[in-house]
């Protein structure tokens, strides 16, 4: 499914480069479910980025199914985005003025898919929103949020969902909650990344990846805690 | 994305700013309103010129009175011009067909229980067709009623209207100012010019009004029909010269009348017209260009502030162009409100003018359709640069913009 060798990224910062990721390589397959750690600093972001197609390697390679994501222009990796990785962000980052239903929406309406209101509210149906479709973002409650934001990620049946701290606003309870629901989407064949570091969220996984230094330090496979 | 999904985010943007988008839309409001009242009142006096021409004829000469003054501040008309001095271009200046000299004032009509305050004009004979008008009902008084100052009178086809409801009057007393005068006849409607019916008036032998209504001993008016439009300029020429012969006037002396023709001052009319559409059309360029760059201003400013929303954007799969489209489409839909806001204010205006200063206003579709041009071309303009803008985000950076 994902097939990542070699990858680097540098930034150059006032003609300075700064390596983020120095080469990493690993595989993730179909109904996987990884967690990423690291301290900040480590490259877990830089390589989420990478992983969502939002950013290109400066080497290695990114093979997500059988693309090489490296050879794309920036209207195919909007594609890829669109349709191959759902996001689910730290701060939520749902559209304020949008209720949850447009939020959910949105990606179906970049794609062209018809009729995206009904496939949206089966989104939030999985998510157990479909009775707020109607409430914009600031009516909601954080955990409420971030289920929005899980809808709007799985609504295009993505090949990898990504998720950045998606507990990391909000309190243990509804975090744990957010964490179920992830569980249930992977139980249910969903391939997901997340990017953590805190070990209890990490506990949901089944592998954890280390990195330090922008490199990785250990990839390890857990016996399942639940 | 469709482009009614990307209208409904526009739409909601900027109702979220209410304030701010009117006061953005001002300057397409102001720019859109002076084009097309520009238009409209520049149409409006074209139409009103050539309708003008068609009803009066471009090839009478005018005499007028000159002004009283007094320190240079005109104090009314002097009363030098008279009866004779139109005999005598009737009589020694070549190539005219006729003379038709003129006084005018409002008078007090009566006939039974109806009454009107109308134009009675006092005239030669000649004047029935010099000053192009037709018989409907019995005829125009004669030169010798003329000479021998008899009350006959001839009515205008509104005063026909007024006063007889539209019967015949020939043969009936009309009473004017109290003085009681035979109807004669009645001309053919020609239709009203918006600051003038020249059928709400009665004529009557020039000696008559002079003597028995308006006690006047002198003539407000002469017009004269040239035979050929090449000679208009040497007839005027000859009349200035008998006039100041027949006036005494030394050389040096300034005249005491004027001598124009209505091509001259129909053009002076259209001058003003004009210059008021110069002003009217600088006031609609400034704005709309003062305008345009409101909406770039807001637009960049919108783009600065939804910088996240961007980002979201992006990251779920917005292409650039998509981006783009969104944020022209905002811009578009700003100036294009404005416009159609500035196309109502436009048209009040106008029919305000037409109302208030006697000019007629045409709004054409044309200018409609150009002002509707102006500001979508405007929107497109000065909304490109903050779109392109828009769609050029790192959606990294716009992720993580607070």
């Amino acid at each position: 499914m994902i097939e990542v060798e070699n990858l680097s990224k540098i930034y150059e910062l006032g003609g300075q480069k700064v390596p983020a990721l120095n080469g990493v390589s690993f595989r993730i397959q179909k109904g996987e479910f990884v967690a990423i750690m690291g301290q900040s600093g480590s490259g877990k972001s830089t390589l989420m980025n990478l992983l969502g197609c939002l950013d290109l390697p400066s080497s290695g390679t990114y093979r997500l199914g059988d693309i090489d994501v490296r050879t794309l222009n920036s209207d195919q990796l909007a594609e890829v985005r669109n349709r191959r990785i759902g996001f689910v962000f730290q701060s939520f980052n749902l559209l304020p003025r949008s209720s949850a239903l447009e939020n959910t929406e949105l990606p179906l309406l970049y794609s062209g898919t018809p009729d995206p209101q009904s496939k949206a509210r089966e989104a939030l149906a999985k998510v157990g929103l479909d009775t707020r479709a109607r409430h914009k973002p600031n009516e909601l409650s954080g955990g409420e949020r971030q289920r929005v934001a899980i809808a709007r990620a799985i609504v295009n049946n993505p090949a990898i969902i990504l998720a950045d701290e998606p507990t990391g606003n909000l309190d243990s309870k509804t975090g744990k909650e957010i964490m179920d629901i992830f569980s249930r989407l992977n139980q249910e064949g969903a391939t997901l990344i997340l990017v953590t570091h805190e070990q209890h969220v990490a506990q949901y996984a089944h592998r954890v990846i280390q990195m330090q230094d922008g490199l990785i330090v250990s990839d390890s496979v857990r016996e399942k805690v639940c | 994305m469709l482009i009614w999904d990307l209208f409904k985010i526009a739409l909601r943007s900027l109702r979220a700013n209410k304030l701010r988008s009117f006061l953005t839309m001002l300057g397409i409001i102001i720019g859109v309103a002076s084009v097309i009242s520009m238009i409209s009142l520049g149409e409006g006096a074209r139409r009103q010129t050539l309708s003008t021409i068609a009803k009066f004829g471009t090839n009478i000469i005018t005499v007028k009175p000159g002004e009283k003054k007094n320190r240079h501040v005109s104090t009314g008309k002097v009363e030098t011009l008279m009866l004779r001095d139109a005999d005598a271009i009737r009589n020694y200046v070549r190539n005219i067909n006729g003379v038709a000299a003129q006084v005018y004032q409002n008078g007090q009509l009566k006939y039974g229980n109806k009454n009107s305050n109308s134009t009675v004009r006092g005239a030669s004979a000649d004047y029935v067709w010099i000053g192009n008008y037709q018989m409907k009902e019995g005829r125009f008084f004669t030169e010798e009623e003329v000479r021998s100052a008899r009350k006959v009178c001839v009515l205008g086809a509104t005063v026909v209207k007024n006063l007889f409801d539209g019967d015949n009057p020939v043969g009936k007393t009309l009473k004017v100012d109290g003085d009681n005068y035979l109807v004669i006849g009645t001309t053919v409607a020609k239709g009203a010019l918006t600051w003038w019916d020249p059928d709400d008036q009665i004529f009557m032998p020039v000696t008559t009004a002079q003597k028995r209504l308006f006690g006047l001993k002198h003539i407000q008016s002469i017009d004269i029909q040239v035979k050929n439009m090449d000679d208009i300029e040497t007839i005027k020429q000859d009349i200035e010269a008998l006039l100041r012969r027949q006036h005494n006037l030394r050389q040096g002396e300034k005249n005491d009348f004027y001598v124009q023709n209505s091509a001259e001052w129909l053009n002076s009319w259209g001058k003003a017209a004009e210059t008021f559409q110069f002003l009217l059309g600088g006031i609609a360029t400034i704005s709309l260009l003062v305008g345009g760059i409101g909406i770039m201003n807001i637009m960049l400013v919108s783009v600065t502030e939804r910088t996240r929303e961007i980002g979201i954007r992006i990251a779920i799969g917005a292409k650039k162009k998509e981006i783009r489209k969104q944020f022209l489409i905002e811009s578009v839909l700003i100036s294009f409100l404005g416009g159609s806001i500035g196309i109502g204010l436009g048209m009040l205006i106008s029919r305000a003018a037409s109302q208030m200063g006697g000019l007629e206003t045409i709004v054409s579709l044309q200018s409609i359709l150009l002002a509707f041009g102006f500001s979508v071309g405007i929107g497109i303009f000065f909304g490109l640069y903050p779109a392109t803008k828009a769609s050029n985000l790192n959606p990294i950076d716009a992720l993580r913009y607070e």
